[in-house]
C-alpha cells in the first residue's frame, strides 16, 4: 500500500483543529503557546461553542492569539484581562468567556484583578500559562521565577533574600470560595497533553454551568528565555519545575 | 490479522524544525530534514515508511500545528 493510498479523508486521525487558521505563529519554535492554542480550539470545536466563544488575551507573548483562533477576541490591558472578561461574562451570560494569561500579566502587574475575579466566582475560566520568566521582554525575573533559576534580571539566581520567594497562585485560588475548579497541568507529552485538555474541557464546562470561577495552569517551557533547546527544556521543566509546581487538581466542586 | 499502518503528512513551510514530535514519535519515524524551509527551518519528515502506526503523538505535541496523520488497516 502506498503513502498516496492511504492519504484519504476517510483516514485521517488528526489534523490541525479547523478554529485555528493558517497564519503563521509568531511563536519561538517549540513553544508551548502553540499547544495549548490548539486544546482550547479543539474543546470549543467538541463543545460546539465556535460562535459563542469570548476570549481576552494579555499582554506578553500570547497578545496576538486573535491572530490564530477563529473566535472572538477582546485584548485587554495589561493584567486587566480577568476584570475584562467580568464584565463580557455578565452582559452575555450565554457566551463561553475566558481570558489566556502568561505568568508576568497574571501574577504580577495582575494579581488583584485575578484574586478578586477568582473570589467573586465569576464564572469565566482563567488559562494561566506559568513559565517562570517574562518571555516578551527578553528573559527577565518574574514572580514565579524558581530560587536559584537565572534570568536577564537575576543572573547570578534569584536570592529570596533580595527578590523574595516564587509566587504560587494556584495554590492562593484554591483557598478562594469563589473557585470551582482550580488545577494545574502541562504540555510537554502526549499523555499531559491530554490530560491538560481534559482539565480545559472541564473549568469551560463548569463555567458554563454557572459553578463558579476556574482556574487552569499550565507550566510551560520558554526555551529561548531559559536558553535551552525545546527538548532540553521540557526536561528541564520536568526536574525543576514539576517539584516546586506539583501538577494535579488542587480543586473541585462538584 | 491486519497491520495498522500510519503516515505523517508535514506542512514543511509552517514547521519550525523545534524536534519536539522526532522525540515524541515512539517508534522513530521522524526526524529532521538537511534542507531547509523558506523560512530556513529543517522541517521535520518521515523517514519510515512502515513503521508508523499513526498513532498521533508527534501531531498531538506538535506546537504549530503542522502535522497530519492518517491511518488505516492493511489486510
Amino acid at each position: 500500500m502506498d503513502r498516496s493510498d492511504i492519504i484519504k479523508p476517510e483516514n485521517l486521525v488528526y489534523s490541525k483543529p479547523k478554529l485555528m487558521n493558517d497564519n503563521p505563529m509568531h511563536y519561538c519554535p517549540g513553544c508551548s503557546h502553540g499547544v495549548v492554542h490548539k486544546l482550547i480550539a479543539e474543546v470549543i470545536e467538541e463543545m460546539g461553542m465556535e460562535h459563542k466563544s469570548v476570549g481576552v488575551s494579555p499582554v506578553g507573548c500570547a497578545v496576538f492569539i486573535y491572530n490564530y483562533l477563529d473566535i472572538d477576541w477582546e485584548e485587554a490591558a495589561h493584567g486587566r484581562a480577568p476584570a475584562v472578561a467580568t464584565a463580557i461574562k455578565r452582559l452575555w451570560p450565554d457566551r463561553l468567556v475566558f481570558s489566556y494569561q502568561g505568568d508576568g500579566d497574571l501574577a504580577a502587574i495582575g494579581t488583584a484583578e485575578t484574586i478578586h475575579a477568582l473570589n467573586r466566582g465569576e464564572n469565566i475560566t482563567i488559562i494561566f500559562i506559568n513559565n517562570a520568566i517574562y518571555g516578551m521582554t527578553g528573559g527577565q525575573m518574574a514572580p514565579t521565577t524558581l530560587i536559584g533559576m537565572k534570568t536577564a534580571t537575576c543572573p547570578y539566581g534569584r536570592d529570596p533574600k533580595i527578590q523574595g520567594y516564587p509566587l504560587k497562585i494556584t495554590e492562593i485560588a484554591a483557598q478562594l470560595e469563589g473557585t470551582a475548579y482550580v488545577t494545574r497541568q502541562s504540555v510537554q507529552t502526549p499523555a499531559a497533553i491530554r490530560k491538560a485538555k481534559k482539565a480545559i474541557r472541564k473549568a469551560f464546562d463548569n463555567s458554563m454551568q454557572g459553578k463558579g470561577s476556574n482556574l487552569v495552569e499550565i507550566v510551560s517551557t520558554c526555551n529561548s528565555g531559559w536558553k535551552m533547546s525545546p527538548e532540553k527544556a521540557n526536561k528541564w521543566m520536568e526536574e525543576n519545575m514539576f517539584p516546586f509546581y506539583p501538577l494535579g487538581d488542587l480543586k473541585d466542586k462538584e | 490479522m491486519g497491520k495498522i499502518k500510519g503516515v505523517v503528512v508535514v506542512d514543511t513551510e509552517r514547521c519550525k524544525g523545534c524536534n519536539l514530535c522526532v522525540v515524541a514519535c515512539p517508534l522513530k519515524v521522524l526526524a529532521l530534514a538537511k534542507e531547509v524551509n523558506l523560512k530556513g527551518y529543517n522541517y521535520a519528515q518521515q523517514v519510515l515508511e512502515d513503521t508508523c502506526t499513526g498513532c498521533t503523538s508527534c501531531a498531538v505535541v506538535c506546537p504549530d500545528g503542522c502535522l497530519t496523520v492518517y491511518r488505516t488497516k492493511v489486510e
